[in-house]
Order: structure tokens, then sequence, then C-alpha cells
């Protein structure tokens, strides 16, 4: 347990792994059917290997990281059509810097500005509205991106473009929501989670009793978590004591910024500018219902895929990169051939080594010498089997 | 991009806009406070408080220890410097 010395408060991380420790064994799970446990949140993922949180667990707990990248769930032909909007001569597109790298079939953003595309990293929304007020002789797209934590965000800028009548200003819109994504994978046939980390964030906007059914009709644990190393410990404890009691109950590990209702402004935002498009693809997840956000009638005409006529034609991954099952869960990042090889944070091959909440960037910045000796065991074990 | 950073709002810039000049580790940023302000928490009274900035928009208030360990964590994660450039960068942009 020689990580526990890096917590801020070493003595109460170690009784928290030594409590779901002795929780996990009254389970009679093995390494072989260990206990899955996923966290949802790209910032979780980031938070867990960081910390070493998954080698503190006993080996019979299993910690899946789950689709909550932005960046890395944006599959690659709605990277491409972001390419073509920015190669539009007389536009100038604006993105965060996470997604500036993601590779698209005929190459990233940065590709595209290298070549003489008017590419603009921002930080904000808001920064992008103040590029569309300045160029009046430009089209300025926003690359708009991220779940309900963000999407907020994007909404008010453009309830505040329409007050201030910018009409050089467009929103290519990749927002996505949590609940379809949740449901979609406790679906998903390949797929058993036991239990959920949910976002902090997500939920600061969307409130808690938002996620009940996934206790009411799917009878699984679900604990709202900070991302504090202890909090992400001690959401992991009421998971597991949960499902030691037979229990499948939506608690709010977070309160201390979650509100039981959310975001009540962000919420209206949100709603009075988007609706829910009938599908939206995801990178390795394929096509979810009611996944996507998209204007609302009376805000189309901020819509970049009105405005450049986007027909988003589905494009396959790179066929060495695996990203799609690292984002179900079913292999780790280490188990693709590329990983750390051809594909590295500098020279991404796919998206989940873009974004530093993306799991294969995660575990090359923090895991990789571990990893890839439990990768070693795991492929001794295979032999001994 | 998910997990925000702490600041101290330090100034109301334009109340009818909702925007308030906020303090992130000693970078000043306009930020949106329109999701944090109601009739129980008027935009006047702002001042001093600590926010949750997500993207340029201040998405919860928090207390000082909230925000002070929340950095702490976020320094640790390398988030820091990446951030406060990109605030910065982004109204250069
Ligand atoms: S390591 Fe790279 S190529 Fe392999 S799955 Fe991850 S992003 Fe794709």
């Amino acid at each position: 347990m020689k990580f526990v010395d890096e917590f801020r408060d070493p003595t109460h991380a170690a009784a928290l792994v030594r409590e779901i420790g002795e929780r996990v064994a009254t389970l009679g799970r093995s390494p072989s059917r260990p206990l899955k446990i996923m966290e949802v949140c790209g910032g979780h993922t980031h938070s867990i290997f960081k910390y070493g949180i998954e080698q503190m667990l006993p080996p019979s707990i299993e910690l899946v990281h789950g689709p909550g990248c932005p960046v890395c769930v944006l599959p690659v032909g709605r990277v491409d059509d972001a390419v073509k909007i920015a190669e539009t001569p007389g536009v100038l597109f604006a993105t965060y810097g996470d997604a500036i790298r993601v590779p698209g079939s005929r190459g990233s953003l940065l590709d595209a500005k290298a070549k003489g595309a008017d590419v603009r990293t921002v930080y904000s929304p808001l920064d992008s509205l103040a590029l569309a007020r300045k160029n009046p002789d430009k089209r300025v797209v926003f690359f708009g991106l991220g779940f309900e934590t963000t999407a907020p965000s994007t909404a008010l800028t453009v309830l505040e473009a329409e007050a201030s009548g910018v009409d050089n200003y467009f929103v290519f819109s990749n927002h996505i929501t949590i609940l379809p994504t949740i449901k979609a994978i406790l679906d998903a046939p390949d797929l058993s989670i036991d239990g959920f980390i949910g976002p902090g964030h997500v939920t600061m906007v969307i409130g808690v009793a938002a996620y009940g059914f996934i206790a009411d009709t799917y009878g699984k644990p679900f604990v709202i978590a900070g991302f504090e190393p202890l909090d992400v410990l001690q959401s992991l404890a009421m998971v597991v004591e949960q499902i030691a009691r037979g229990e499948a109950k939506i608690e709010n590990q977070y309160r201390r910024v979650v509100r039981e209702g959310g975001n009540a402004v962000a919420q209206d935002a949100i709603e009075r500018v988007f609706e829910l498009r009938p599908h939206f693809e995801w990178r390795g997840l394929g096509t979810i219902e009611h996944s996507g956000l998209t204007f609302r009638e009376p805000y189309a005409r901020f819509d970049a895929e009105k405005a450049f006529a986007i027909r988003t034609v589905p494009v396959a991954d790179p066929e060495q990169c695996q990203c799609g099952d690292v984002l179900k869960g079913v292999i780790k990042p280490w188990e693709c051939k590329v990983f750390g090889t051809a594909c590295t944070p500098a020279v991404p091959i796919g998206a989940c080594m873009v974004s530093s909440e993306g799991a294969c960037a995660a575990y090359y910045q923090y895991g990789r010498v571990s990893t890839s000796a439990r990768a070693e065991a795991r492929r001794e074990l295979k032999v001994v089997r | 991009m998910c997990l925000g950073i702490p600041g101290q709002i330090v100034e109301l810039v334009d109340e009818t806009k909702k925007l308030a000049l906020v303090s992130v580790g000693g970078v000043k940023r306009t930020v949106n406070v329109a999701c944090i302000v109601d009739d129980a928490h008027p935009a006047s009274g702002l001042v001093g408080t600590w926010v949750l900035v997500h993207v340029g928009f201040a998405m919860s208030r928090i207390d000082a220890a909230e925000a002070e360990k929340t950095l702490a964590l976020l320094e640790e994660l390398g988030e820091v410097q990446a951030e406060l450039q990109a605030m910065a960068d982004g109204e250069r942009a």
C-alpha cells in the first residue's frame, strides 16, 4: 500500500482501503470474476491513475474506465466534419485545446491549421464569441464539446450572441448527454458492471434525482463522487457497502459541490437552446439514441451543421486503434498493440491518447511501468490456464 | 475541461450581462456568473465569493476550504498551469 503515503490524509486512506478489502472479502468474488465498478467520468480516471488507486484495491475489484472523456468519444467522422468546416475559406474555427490534436481520417485540426486554416484555441465559448465580434468579415465557428458540464456554457453563449445580434457566429454542436450513455452501458451485453462512481460536475448541473432509473430499473448502486483521491476511495467504499448489503441506491458523496436539484439556471439554458437528436454516433459505443444535443428551431441559424451543409459520414477508427474497446472497458489500454510505441500523447493514433482524461493517455502518463508488469503477469496466467 | 478550476470573484464587471472578474491562482479573467445568481443570491453580493469555473462560467459556489483542496488536487494532476495558460491565451486569441 505504498501509494497511500501520497494522500493528504494517509491514515484515513489506509482505513478506507482496509474497509473496502474486508467488505469485498465477504462477497465471494475472485480475480477471475471480479466486482466491476465503472467510473463514468474522465476526471476520475485521471485521479485514479495519478494516485495509483487501482493498485491499492484488492484484486477482486476491477475498475472499468468509462466513456466520460468527451474528446475520446467523438467519432472520426465528426472530427472530419470539423476539419472540413475549418478549411472552408472565410471561416475562423475556434476549439478547446483538448480537441485540436484528435486525429481524423484526413488529419487533425492542428494539421489543417498548419496547412493554412484559421484554427484558434480558446478556453471558453465566450472567447469564440469575442472572436466573432472582432472578425465581422469571417464566419466564426465554435466546436461545442462536452457533457452537461459544458453544454450550459455553449447555450448561454448562443443566447448572448442572439441578444446582442451577432450574426457571424455558429456552433458545431457535439454536445452529449450522460443519462442515455449510462443506459447504453447498462444494456450492453458484453459489459456487466456491478456499480458506478458517478460524475461530480455533470451532476452539479443535472441534479441527483435524474439517475433514479439506475437503481430502480437496473438495480445498480451509483455514488456521485468528488475528485480528491479520498473522495474516490470513499465512494468506492460506499458502492461496495451497498453491494454487500444487497442494496441499490443513488448516493451523493460530493455534497460539498453537488446539490440535490442541480443547477436550475444551467438546466434552463440547455433546455431553451438545445433539443435531443434522435441518435448520435459515439466512438466505440456505436449509435446511442437521444444522446446528442442539437439546436432547437428558434436557434437554428447558429447551427454550423445547417450553415455548412454537414452530412456526417461514419468513418472507421484507424485499423490498429482499439480506442473503442478501451472506451467500453473491454480491453485495457496496454492491451492495444501500439500503446506506448507507435501511439503516444505526442503522436496519438487514437483519441484516447490525446486528452489527459483519456484512459490511454492516463495509463501512459502514470501507469506504464506497473501496468505493463501486470500485463506480463496476466499473459503468464493465460499460459498457465 | 471537466474538472473546472476554483477562483475568487474580485469585481462585478457587468451586472446585466452577468460578468465578473475572477482571480484564479492570481490570474484575472472575466467569467460569466449567470449560473450562480438568483433571487436569493444577487450579483451585487458576489465579490469575495469562491466559485468553481468551467470553461469561463462559474458553475457552483464553493467554500474557501474546498477551493484550496481542489486547487491542490489540480496542482498535483499537473492541470493548473495548462488551465491558466489556456485562460490567458483564450482572451488573447
Ligand atoms: S493506445 Fe492509441 S492506438 Fe491504442 S487504443 Fe489507445 S489511442 Fe488507440
